[in-house]
């Protein structure tokens, strides 16, 4: 598909509840001013849209669904919406039913999910480990899993870059040999979405701010290897201290210094070996699930390893 | 784990017994800067510029002269490890002093050298951190220093391995003494469950390897 058509076919989704009109005809208009007039592609399609909206005689407000909002798979939490996805086709599975064309698991950066697409929307098939744009998908919600479904105004653009697929999470071992500064109870700016750390009372947003307390560990695992910073927020903290917000306040209150509650944690914590699964944001992973590892398993391969090398 | 340029990236703590830590009296550096990391070099081709062990605290001893300054002796399998805290470890320091040795405990810190009055290089470890934990991370760290070295001595013979060519130059071109060291630390932990004791290393005669 050229970029107009996919253009034209987005135009075309758009409209499909309205008025009857075909993708190639969109596709001539638009073609006519971006190559006569030489007018920008964004703009072209503003022209157009508003040429259909006069012809039919409807509102911009009317339009279905258009412009789908583009998400990331794994920010997919709601059933029955419009997106638009960039994925690549990590697996196609057997269809079982005669009504559906495609099945399959489709990925992103953030993660995976499956996809489902139908005889009746008479689509371009998608090919294993090709890349695409996905515009207008529906997704669905069965049991608390979601997919996406293709459809009939779906448009279809194969992409020349490949898009990296990854896990949604990822898993770390390894000893935790730091508790960084920023670690137990801290303040956070209260302004309205904005939950900026304060430093000595300070947003570096906002300025001086009446603080609100929280608890989190910013932590160095390492295995020998590799380090990697972890971040408990305060749920995981409690669950891997013991310590909840109210007793680290009282705490800090009874020192007349907060920093009795970074001490604290790096006693309990510091020099053991956790094994830590979380999504991975920026430079940290996100300690959603974690457990302290303890006595190691069979050591016997290992031994047997070491005799043969002497 | 890609980490952005402009964040230095954070040494990672090698994992090395006793035994091959005291022999690695090489240092050196990278960089002409003068805060560039000091490295030891570990006998089996890897450079350290931060250790992390589990073994156990048998003594503690406050070796300083005007200013407290604390020596613990931590034994793993095949060895002791010395660990000097002072003022500059205030943390660490503190530890030593309150701990009761025996005790299972951590250490995270930096490979530290000294040359003795009879020219013989001492290896011991400037604590950033010390923590009491159980029987059972010290069983883990055991089996994973085994692993670790043993990686080292099989990647020995690479010779894209510039640190294993350095070794070579310092130390000989042997490592198989530590895997026999790797085999003996690990027949211990075959149903040992007691506190081991300090074995027969004498501790720096003058107590002070930062002077």
């Amino acid at each position: 598909m050229t970029e107009l058509q996919t253009h034209a076919a987005e135009i075309a989704a758009q409209f499909s509840d309205h008025i009857d009109v075909e993708t190639d005809e969109i596709e001539q208009r638009l073609d006519q001013v971006v190559s006569e007039y030489k007018i920008p592609i964004d703009e072209a399609r503003r022209t157009v849209t508003n040429s259909l909206l006069d012809e039919a005689d409807i509102d911009r407000d009317e339009l279905g669904r258009g412009g789908a909002e583009t998400v990331l798979v794994d920010e997919i939490d709601q059933d029955e919406q419009w997106v638009d996805v960039t994925v690549k086709v990590v697996d196609l599975w057997e269809p079982r039913s005669d009504s559906i064309s495609q099945v399959g698991l489709v990925g992103d950066e953030s993660g995976r999910i499956k996809f489902v697409a139908f005889e009746t929307s008479e689509l371009d098939e998608l090919e294993e480990g090709a890349s695409y744009k996905l515009g207008n998908v529906v997704t669905d919600e069965y049991q608390g899993d979601y997919s996406i479904k293709l459809n009939r105004t779906t448009t279809i653009t194969e992409l020349d870059e490949d898009v990296e697929v990854g896990d949604s999470t990822t898993t770390v071992d390894g000893a935790l040999v730091d508790v960084q500064s920023g670690s137990g109870l801290i303040k956070r700016c209260p302004e309205e979405g904005c939950t900026r750390v304060l430093q000595n009372g300070r947003c570096s947003e906002h300025g001086e701010v009446d603080g609100e307390f929280d608890l989190r560990i910013k932590a160095v695992l390492d295995d020998g290897h590799e380090v990697q910073d972890v971040i408990f927020n305060r749920e995981a903290t409690e669950e891997l201290t013991g310590i909840g917000l109210e007793d680290a306040k009282q705490q800090a209150q009874d020192a007349l210094d907060t920093s009795v509650v970074a001490d604290g944690i790096r006693t309990d914590i510091l020099g053991r070996y956790y094994r830590v699964t979380g999504p991975t944001l920026g430079r940290y992973v996100l300690a959603n699930e974690f457990e302290q590892l303890d006595s190691p398993t069979d050591t016997d391969a290992v031994l047997t390893k070491a005799r043969s090398l002497q | 784990m890609s980490q952005d340029d402009s964040v230095p990236t954070r040494e990672v703590s090698q994992r090395a017994f006793a035994a091959e830590f005291n022999d690695a009296s090489y240092t050196f550096k990278e960089s002409d800067d003068d805060r560039a990391p000091v490295y030891a070099l570990l006998p089996t081709g890897e450079k350290a510029n931060r250790v992390f062990f589990v073994g156990t605290l048998t003594e503690t001893d406050d070796v300083g002269e005007d200013n407290e300054y604390w020596q613990g002796r931590i034994v793993d399998p095949t060895g002791t490890f010395f660990v000097y805290a002072g003022q500059y470890q205030p943390e660490a320091a503190s530890a030593l002093r309150e701990l009761e040795p025996p005790a299972y405990v951590s250490v995270v810190g930096k490979p530290r050298t000294y040359e003795t009055d009879d020219g013989s290089i001492t290896v011991s470890v400037r604590p950033e951190s010390i923590t009491t934990v159980d029987a059972a991370t010290r069983d883990r760290w055991v089996a994973e220093t085994a692993e670790r070295t043993l990686d080292r001595i099989e990647a020995f013979d690479d010779e894209a391995n510039e640190y294993a060519r350095m070794a070579r130059e310092q130390y000989g071109d042997d490592p198989s003494a530590y895997a026999e060291t790797v085999a003996s630390a690990l027949e211990s932990l075959d149903g040992e469950d007691s506190v081991p004791t300090d074995d027969t290393a004498d501790a720096p005669a003058d107590g002070n390897p930062q002077a």
